[in-house]
């Protein structure tokens, strides 16, 4: 199975990056998404499929600077 | 240069305390700094004081008398665009530093051009949105640079909370995580400077091989 931010997640696979993302309730704008190392590009998101042996980190972004 | 120290005719009291090896790994050093706010004013402050020679500073703003409550700008800045503002400051810690100031905003279409010569690059920008863009374009481009993301220092909360993590192969992020300016919290300089601190710490240990940049 998947792994998000570290969790093993059974119900994560199969979904795209933009449905977990959503089910997370974060707004693809304000984050960054990792996939086994490599930085995800937002116009990925709704075609990436996490598979059952990714990794994935997601950044959600916060305000302050 | 080098083994002899000798600048103007004067020893470089920063080679004395540093040793000459670091000084010139930091002298040839070149940061890039997105931001100029409460993050990027005080990281490019406290890289100046450490001997880095050259700095990339690119933010669109300009001093408002709202930002002296965090950044490091005085009351004689208000108006002046904030890059200009810090880099006349840099210049009066050190007159030998090169920085490249810019006045412009990036931009997904500008952001890997203006960050060309940076093999670090530190994330200070105030919109998530903005951190989320710079993120992406950096680390999509093959040969990018590391990027020192500041993510969440708002509130009041406890300074341990601040940390600096490493995620993937050229990605640290500081700060807390969570705590949003845009949930109705107010930045305060302590905090502020706690995670710029952490993001010129970083980009120290790795100009100077304390942690690995790959791996």
């Amino acid at each position: 199975m998947a792994r998000v931010n570290g969790k093993e997640d059974p119900s994560v696979d199969g979904l795209t990056l933009a449905q977990l993302l959503d089910r997370m309730g974060f707004e693809g704008a304000r984050v960054a998404c990792e996939l086994n190392g490599d930085i995800v590009p937002r116009a990925q998101f709704a075609e990436r499929t996490l598979r059952a042996d990714d990794a994935l980190e997601v950044v959600r972004f916060v305000g302050g600077g | 240069m080098g083994e002899n120290n000798v600048r103007g005719g004067a020893a470089d009291p920063l080679a004395a305390r540093i040793g000459p090896a670091a000084r010139e790994r930091l002298r040839a050093a070149c940061v890039g700094i997105a931001g100029a706010g409460g993050l990027g004013s005080n990281i490019a402050v406290m890289l100046a004081r450490s001997g880095v020679g050259h700095l990339c500073i690119v933010d669109f703003d300009a001093v408002d008398e709202s930002n002296l409550n965090r950044q490091h700008y005085f009351r004689r800045h208000v108006g002046a665009p904030k890059v200009e503002a810090l880099a006349d400051q840099l210049r009066a810690i050190d007159p030998e530093i090169v920085v490249d100031a810019r006045c412009e905003r990036v931009t997904a279409a500008n952001a890997r051009a203006l960050f060309a010569g940076c093999p670090l690059v530190c994330e200070a920008f105030d919109a998530p949105e903005a951190k989320a863009l710079l993120v992406e374009e950096l680390l999509a481009q093959p040969d990018g640079p590391v990027v020192i993301a500041g993510n969440g220092m708002a509130g009041l909360g406890p300074a341990d909370q601040i940390i600096t993590r490493r995620l993937g192969r050229r990605l640290y992020l500081c700060g807390d995580g969570r705590s949003d300016v845009g949930a109705g919290q107010v930045l305060y300089a302590p905090r502020v400077a706690l995670c710029a601190a952490q993001q010129a710490l970083l980009a120290l240990r790795l100009i100077l091989g304390e942690e690995a940049s790959e791996g």
